[in-house]
C-alpha cells in the first residue's frame, strides 16, 4: 500500500469548495447523478439510504432572525490520505476483501464494485458518511437505461459505491495523452462533474502537488479548511470560507479552546505536506 | 422412561412432552428461518439498517454470542492446560454452548453481508491489514476446533457407542483432546481480540478509537479478557437453567464454585483494565479529537450517563465483587444474580461498541442517529436462541453431557 510508482510522478487530486460561493443549487448532486449512474427510486424520502456521491449539507450560525446565516456546505468523498498520509485513509485499511483501493499515483480512493461483497465495515469506519449501500437493486425508468454513461459500471445490490472523483474521466484523459506522447494531464483535461456543473464555480478540481492548477494555491489560502481535521484523515477536499462560524463547524473543539489557532496549526502541516 | 438412544442410568422426559417443547421452539426457529429467507432473498432493505447505521444489531448480538461463547475456550484452557479436574464435571456442555454461539454467529454475518455470494472473497481476497479478516479466519478455524470437540460427545451416544468404529474414534479424539484446546484458547484470543479490534481501529470514531499496543487497540485485549471473565459466567447461567428445567442436578458444586471464582477474580481485573482505559479515552484520547466525555452522553434520547455507569459498575464491579466473596459465590441466588449481571455487562460492552459508535454525530453540524431493528433482524437475532435451545434438548437427552449426572441424582 506505501509502495511508491518509479514510472510516474506522484499526483495528489484533490478538490477547493468556495463556500462563500456555493447556493446550494445542487446542480453537482444532479451532474454526479448522471455521471455515474448513479441510481435512485420513485420514493426518496428516506434520505438515510438514498443514493448520492455528493450531497449538500444546509448548515446554520444558530442566531434567530435578523441575525441568522446559512451556508451550504457539498459533500463529495474526502478522498482521505489517511494517517501518516500514506494512504491508510479509514475506510481503505478496514476492508477485509481489499474491494477499496487507494492509488498511489493520483491518491484517489476507489470501490472495486465487484470485490465488495457488502459487509459495510467501510462505512462504519467513514466519518463522513460518504459511503453508500445498494439497499436494492437499481432501477431506471426505461428511456433512461439509454442515456447512461457507458464509461462506469452500474452496481448491483448489495455493495457499497461511493465518489470516485469521475475516475473513469482521469483514464480517458491519461490515454488521450498517451497517445498524444505527453506524460502531464492539463489542468482543464482532467475535471469531475460536479466541478464542471456549478453554475458559480464554487468546485475547483485539480492536482494539489502542482502549483500551476488552481487548486494548489487555494487549498493553501488563509481561509482554507477540512472537515474533522483533528481525526488525522487527511482529506483532500478543502473548503474555504470568509466566515469565522462556518470555520469553527467544520470540526469539534473543546470550550476554551481558540479553535483559529488549532485550524492555523493544522492547515500548515497540511501545506508542508 | 429410557430407550436405547438414551444413555444408561439417567431419566429423561416422556417423547410426547420432548416432541410438544421441540414443535413449540421449531415455531420459534421457523419464524426465524422465514425471516432469514426474506433477507436473502429480498436484500438487506428489509433491515433498520441505513447509510449511518452500517453495524447494527446483527453485529451487535455476533460480538455478544462471541463472548458468551468464550466459556469454551476458557474452561478448555482451564481443564486440559492448568488441569483443573473439578470442571471436567461442565466442559462438554461449555463445549457444546460454544458450538452453538459460533454457529450462531457465523449465521448471522452470513446474513448480514449484501452479496451473500461473495462470502468466500474474505478468504481469497483477503486484506492483511484488516482485523475483519482476522476475525473470519480465526473464527471459522475455532469453529472447526469446537466441532472436533463437539464430535467425541456425539460418539458416545449409546447407538453410535456400540459401533466399534466410532468407538475408537471417540476415545482417540478424547486423548488428544489437549491439542484442540490448546489450539482453541490460541484462536480464540486472536478473534476475541480482533472483535474487540474491529471498533478500537476506527480512528475517524472518536467513541470507538483507542490507542494501543504495536498494531492492536487495546479494545483487542479488552474483549479478550472480558470473554474470558463472562464467557463462563453463560456456561454457568445456562447449566443453571437446564438444572431448573430438567429438575435433576447435573454438575457438581464444586465445578460451579471453581468456575465463579476464576470468573469473578478475571472480571475483576478486567474491570480495573477496562475503568483505566475508559479513563484515558475520556481523559486524553477523545480530548485530542474535540470530544469532551459527555459529549457522548448527551443531547439524544437512549445514551445517557446511565450506560456507562449500568456497564462498568452494576454489571461490572457488583459481579465481580460478588464472585469473589465465598460467601457470595456459595449463596446460589447471589451467584445467579452475578452471572445475569456479567452476561448483561459484556452485552452492554459490545452494544455501545458497536451501535453507540454508529449513532454518534461526528460532524458539529449533525444529530444523533437512531435505528430500530425491523421484525426480520429481531426474528433472525431470536433464531439462535431457539436453534440453541433445541441442540442443547436433543444433546442433554441423548448424548452423556454430565458426567456426573447419575450420581448426583441417585434416586433416578
Amino acid at each position: 500500500m506505501t509502495q511508491q510508482p518509479q514510472h510516474t510522478k506522484t499526483k495528489r487530486y484533490g478538490m477547493v469548495i468556495d463556500l462563500d460561493k456555493c447556493t446550494g443549487c445542487g446542480a453537482c448532486m444532479v451532474a454526479c447523478y448522471a455521471e455515474n449512474n448513479v441510481p435512485f427510486r420513485q420514493d426518496e424520502s428516506d434520505k438515510m439510504r438514498s443514493l448520492n456521491w455528493i450531497r449538500v449539507m444546509k448548515v446554520d450560525n444558530g442566531k434567530p432572525f435578523p441575525d441568522t446565516q446559512v451556508c451550504y456546505i457539498p459533500m463529495p468523498c474526502m478522498q482521505c490520505d489517511g494517517q501518516h498520509m500514506q494512504g491508510h485513509s479509514p475506510c481503505v485499511s478496514v476492508c477485509p476483501a481489499v474491494a477499496t483501493d487507494y492509488d498511489q499515483t493520483t491518491g484517489i480512493v476507489s470501490q472495486i464494485y465487484t470485490r465488495c461483497f457488502g459487509c459495510r465495515y467501510c462505512m462504519a469506519a467513514c466519518p463522513y458518511h460518504a459511503r453508500k449501500f445498494n439497499w436494492w437493486d437499481p432501477k431506471w425508468p426505461a428511456d433512461m437505461e439509454k442515456y447512461l454513461n457507458p464509461d462506469v459500471s452500474a452496481r448491483m445490490r448489495g455493495v457499497v459505491e461511493k465518489c470516485s472523483f469521475c475516475y473513469h474521466r482521469y483514464q480517458k484523459a491519461r490515454d488521450k495523452a498517451y497517445v498524444e506522447g505527453r506524460e502531464e494531464l492539463h489542468e482543464d483535461e482532467y475535471q469531475t462533474a460536479c466541478a464542471q456543473a456549478c453554475p458559480t464555480n464554487a468546485i475547483t478540481f485539480g492536482d494539489l502537488h502542482n502549483p500551476e492548477h488552481s487548486v494548489y494555491s487555494r487549498s493553501r489560502s488563509k481561509t482554507a479548511f477540512r472537515l474533522l481535521e483533528r481525526l488525522n484523515t487527511n482529506p483532500k477536499v478543502y473548503y474555504l470560507s470568509s466566515k469565522s462560524w462556518v470555520r469553527r463547524k467544520a470540526d469539534n473543539y473543546l470550550e476554551g479552546e481558540n479553535f483559529e489557532q488549532i485550524r492555523e496549526k493544522a492547515r500548515k502541516a497540511a501545506a508542508t505536506h | 422412561m429410557t430407550t436405547p438412544a438414551i444413555p444408561e442410568g439417567v431419566k429423561r422426559c416422556p417423547t410426547r412432552q420432548f416432541t410438544l417443547w421441540l414443535a413449540v421452539v421449531g415455531a420459534v426457529l421457523l419464524w426465524g428461518v422465514y425471516a432469514m429467507f426474506l433477507i436473502w432473498y429480498k436484500g438487506l432493505n428489509q433491515t433498520g439498517m441505513n447509510d449511518a447505521y452500517g453495524f447494527a444489531l446483527w453485529i451487535w448480538a455476533d460480538l455478544a454470542v462471541i463472548a458468551l461463547g468464550g466459556g469454551a475456550f476458557f474452561s478448555g484452557f482451564l481443564t486440559y492446560i492448568i488441569g483443573k479436574k473439578e470442571l471436567k464435571s461442565i466442559i462438554n456442555y461449555a463445549v457444546i454452548i460454544g458450538f452453538i454461539c459460533y454457529s450462531s454467529a457465523l449465521l448471522i454475518l452470513a446474513l448480514d453481508i449484501g452479496q451473500p455470494l461473495r462470502g468466500w472473497f474474505i478468504f481469497w481476497h483477503a486484506n492483511v491489514h484488516s482485523m475483519l479478516t482476522e476475525v473470519a479466519f480465526c473464527l471459522s478455524c475455532y469453529f472447526a476446533v469446537l466441532t472436533i470437540e463437539f464430535i467425541p460427545l456425539v460418539l458416545e451416544n449409546p447407538k453410535l457407542d456400540r459401533i466399534p468404529f466410532l468407538h475408537h474414534l471417540s476415545h482417540n479424539l478424547h486423548e488428544v483432546m489437549a491439542v484442540f484446546a490448546a489450539t482453541g484458547v490460541f484462536l480464540s484470543f486472536f478473534h476475541q481480540g480482533s472483535l474487540g479490534g474491529v471498533a478500537g481501529v476506527l480512528y475517524g470514531r472518536p467513541f470507538a478509537f483507542r490507542e494501543g499496543l504495536l498494531i492492536w487497540p487495546w479494545t483487542f485485549f479488552l474483549f479478550t479478557w472480558s470473554a474470558a471473565a463472562v464467557g463462563p459466567c453463560f456456561t454457568m447461567l445456562v447449566t443453571w437453567l437446564t438444572e431448573k428445567i430438567t429438575q435433576k442436578k447435573l454438575v457438581r458444586p464444586e465445578a460451579f464454585q471453581l468456575l465463579a471464582k476464576i470468573s469473578g477474580w478475571m472480571l475483576l481485573t478486567y474491570m480495573i483494565a477496562k475503568i483505566a482505559d475508559t479513563w484515558y479515552w475520556a481523559a486524553v484520547t477523545a480530548p485530542s479529537k474535540g470530544f469532551s466525555l459527555m459529549d457522548f452522553y448527551s443531547s439524544n434520547p437512549v445514551y445517557g450517563i446511565w450506560i456507562l455507569i449500568a456497564e462498568l459498575v452494576i454489571c461490572g464491579i457488583v459481579p465481580a465483587l460478588i464472585l469473589i466473596t465465598r460467601k457470595g459465590r456459595e449463596n446460589k441466588p447471589l451467584l445467579v444474580t452475578a452471572a445475569i449481571l456479567a452476561v448483561l455487562g459484556v452485552c452492554i460492552n459490545r452494544w455501545v461498541m458497536v451501535l453507540q459508535v454508529m449513532a454518534a454525530p461526528l460532524l458539529p453540524f449533525q444529530d444523533w442517529y437512531m435505528y430500530m431493528p425491523t421484525w426480520q433482524e429481531v426474528a433472525t437475532t431470536i433464531l439462535p436462541v431457539a436453534y440453541g435451545a433445541i441442540l442443547i434438548s436433543l444433546a442433554h437427552r441423548y448424548l452423556p453431557v454430565f458426567p456426573h449426572e447419575k450420581e448426583l441424582n441417585p434416586g433416578q
